[in-house]
């Protein structure tokens, strides 16, 4: 195990480094740079700033002034938010992006999961036909659309919950101050949630159906195990194979669908900077914030995996 | 000689029943299997409607693209003025605005999957049909750019080359190919060595027929089923774009775009935001319907 992991570390840098060269270059050789709308300032003042910036240098110096910082850990100074750096912003940005993504995945799979496990244990019959018409809906329905609607039925006119702010307020913060400091996530959470919700719960159902039918389970039924106990620790282990090999892509899913619902929800959060800083030409926000992003889609990836090699005796992580 | 005769007999009414025996071919019987399914063929109907609308819906209309009624600026759908979906904050027809925005985002979600389909069959083909070690150097290639967050990506190249629509193809098709290439090298793969092509090869039969007759049909399914998906898909993925300001630009639009100006004053004007999510979610319950048809009509496992 300990041996697949370094493995994977070893994979995992090269990695990286395509990851910082392909958007490094992808952001300098497009025409065009970040002080392009200030078109009132002095030509020998846009000089100096270029040359603050090291957008002076030949591009290859550039790239290897660049790489060198990220190796130290120094993702250089931010262009639009003047006298912060790209560490600072990223400080304060991945806190809030961390809450609302891990707690949406968390929610995400405990939901999905047992509700595909209630639509399979009731195949065919009303209960199944329900979670997988409501499940379709949320494939259907995008967090875009979910997002707004929420925000006007429970934030306006219902007056339950916060938007637009990490302030707590609305009628549930009042009525449990215990939860008061997670109202602000809940909508955002439960918009980037609901698809994966969807996704998680058919893959389950999918995998458990099948599962139920295998000829262990029969022989675990007829040597008088109970019903519980053949669901939850025979058929449960198997029939969660697909849904840890989908939470790789949920997890990229979520991460990419939080910079549309942060934005929505005007979080402060890592996707909300990202957006300003590609559409300002931010190359150092942009870039440090696709280096943590890949730098966590792919440590989650290798732990999925890793977890997935503990579930499947089939799969042997060292080979 | 009564002996032979007889048998020839018997073996003439086999041959007859073969010949009878042989319409129904693998084809056919998908579409058949396709054709029961409920849910499927609704899809594909109401699927059909709004293609149909999106190209003579704008015609129908009284109003264009760029009429701005100033005496009736968010205005709720009425069967006055013909202004059947109501007008936006400009003065705009809803109507010709959400159908025009369906022929785009149709296009769109089209054009991408083709681009798509191309890269990813030709890519996944050639790996799985080589092997070895350019395989598995190609497949390795794949793994990486699959770990990467690839909207962000997208969203990169748009905001770093222009805004133009095409730009939008080209960076959602060359994105969303990797999936398609690992199906395809997949099936290739495990077709290649399946005992069907052996013996159709120790029959004497030519390589374009068996390629024709045996790998095609049996490495297609899986894709078709895959296309259906990927088009709702990247639909989506336009729409994202277009409701954070990147994708399509004004005065041309898309759903995105029509959602994304609707969410912004929903408390007064719902329908503006209503109306094209309606739209959107009938599009992807169709194309999944239509997908999950195509699967349980293709899928080799429930013959």
């Amino acid at each position: 195990m300990l041996s697949y992991a370094l493995k994977r570390l070893g994979i995992a840098a090269p990695t990286m480094f395509v990851v910082v060269s392909l958007s490094f270059f992808l952001m300098h050789l497009a025409p065009g740079g970040p002080f392009d709308a200030d078109a009132n300032l002095e030509p020998q003042v846009i000089e100096n700033l270029k040359a603050a910036y090291d957008l002076d240098k030949p591009l290859i110096q550039q790239y290897a002034i660049y790489v060198g910082k990220v190796f130290k850990g120094d993702f250089g100074p931010s262009i639009i938010y003047q006298d912060r750096t790209v560490s600072q912003l990223i400080a304060t940005g991945l806190p809030v992006s961390l809450r609302v993504g891990l707690s949406a995945i968390l929610i995400a799979a405990l939901i999905g999961i047992s509700l595909g496990i209630t639509a399979a244990l009731n195949q065919n019959k009303p209960t199944d036909y329900v979670v997988m018409a409501a499940a379709m809906t949320g494939i259907a329905v995008p967090s875009f659309v979910l997002a707004p609607l929420m925000t006007l039925i429970f934030g306006v006119l219902l007056q339950m919950l916060p938007i637009a702010t990490l302030e707590p307020s609305g009628s549930f913060a009042r009525n449990f101050p215990a939860l008061a400091p997670i109202t602000p996530y809940i909508l955002p959470v439960i918009a980037l949630a609901i698809p994966q919700i969807a996704v998680i719960s058919r893959l389950t159902r999918g995998a458990m159906i099948e599962v139920l039918r295998q000829n262990y389970i029969r022989t675990a039924r007829a040597k008088g195990l109970k019903e519980q106990r053949v669901v939850w620790r025979h058929a449960l282990q198997a029939g969660l194979l697909p849904v840890v090999s989908y939470l790789g892509p949920a997890i990229a899913g979520i991460v990419t669908g939080a910079v549309v619902v942060e934005s929505i929800f005007q979080l402060p959060g890592m996707g909300r900077f990202f957006i300003q800083g590609a559409i300002n030409r931010d190359y150092p926000l942009v870039l440090g914030i696709v280096i943590i992003f890949a730098g966590a889609i792919i440590m989650m990836n290798l732990i999925v995996d890793m977890l997935y090699g503990l579930l499947d005796p089939k799969v042997k992580l060292d080979a | 000689m009564a002996f032979f005769q007889a048998q020839r007999d018997a073996q003439a009414q086999l041959m007859d029943t073969a010949a009878r025996m042989r319409g129904r071919s693998l084809w056919k019987d998908a579409a058949e299997r396709f054709a029961r399914n409920k849910a499927a063929m609704t899809g594909v109907v109401v699927l059909s409607i709004i293609a149909l609308m999106s190209v003579i819906g704008p015609m129908i209309s009284p109003h264009t693209l760029e009429d701005l009624a100033w005496d009736a600026i968010g205005l709720p759908p009425t069967f006055e003025n013909s202004h059947w979906f109501g007008t936006d904050d400009t003065g705009r027809d809803m109507w010709v605005l959400t159908w025009t925005g369906a022929r785009v985002s149709l296009t769109i979600g089209i054009m991408t999957t083709v681009i798509a389909l191309s890269i990813g069959v030709i890519y996944g083909a050639t790996a799985g049909y080589v092997g070895g070690r350019i395989d598995n150097a190609m497949m390795r290639f794949v793994d990486v750019i699959y770990a990467l967050p690839l909207l962000f990506f997208i969203i990169i190249l748009v905001t770093v080359f222009g805004r133009n629509i095409y730009l939008v193809f080209v960076a959602i098709g060359c994105v969303e190919w990797l999936t398609m290439a690992r199906i395809v090298r997949g099936q290739t793969l495990s077709v290649k060595r399946k005992e069907y092509i052996e013996a159709a090869l120790a029959a004497g039969v030519r390589t374009p027929t068996i390629v024709k007759r045996h790998v095609i049909p049996n490495v297609i399914g899986p894709v078709i089923v895959y296309v259906t998906l990927l088009v709702p898909t990247n639909i989506l993925v336009e729409s994202y774009l277009s409701f954070l300001g990147l994708g399509v630009q004004e005065p041309l639009t898309s759903w995105g775009v029509l959602i994304s100006r609707g969410s912004n004053a929903l408390e007064t004007t719902p329908w503006l935001l209503l109306i094209p999510a309606t739209c959107l979610a009938l599009t992807m319950f169709c194309f999944n319907f239509i997908g999950d048809g195509l699967r349980d009509a293709l899928d080799p496992k429930d013959r």
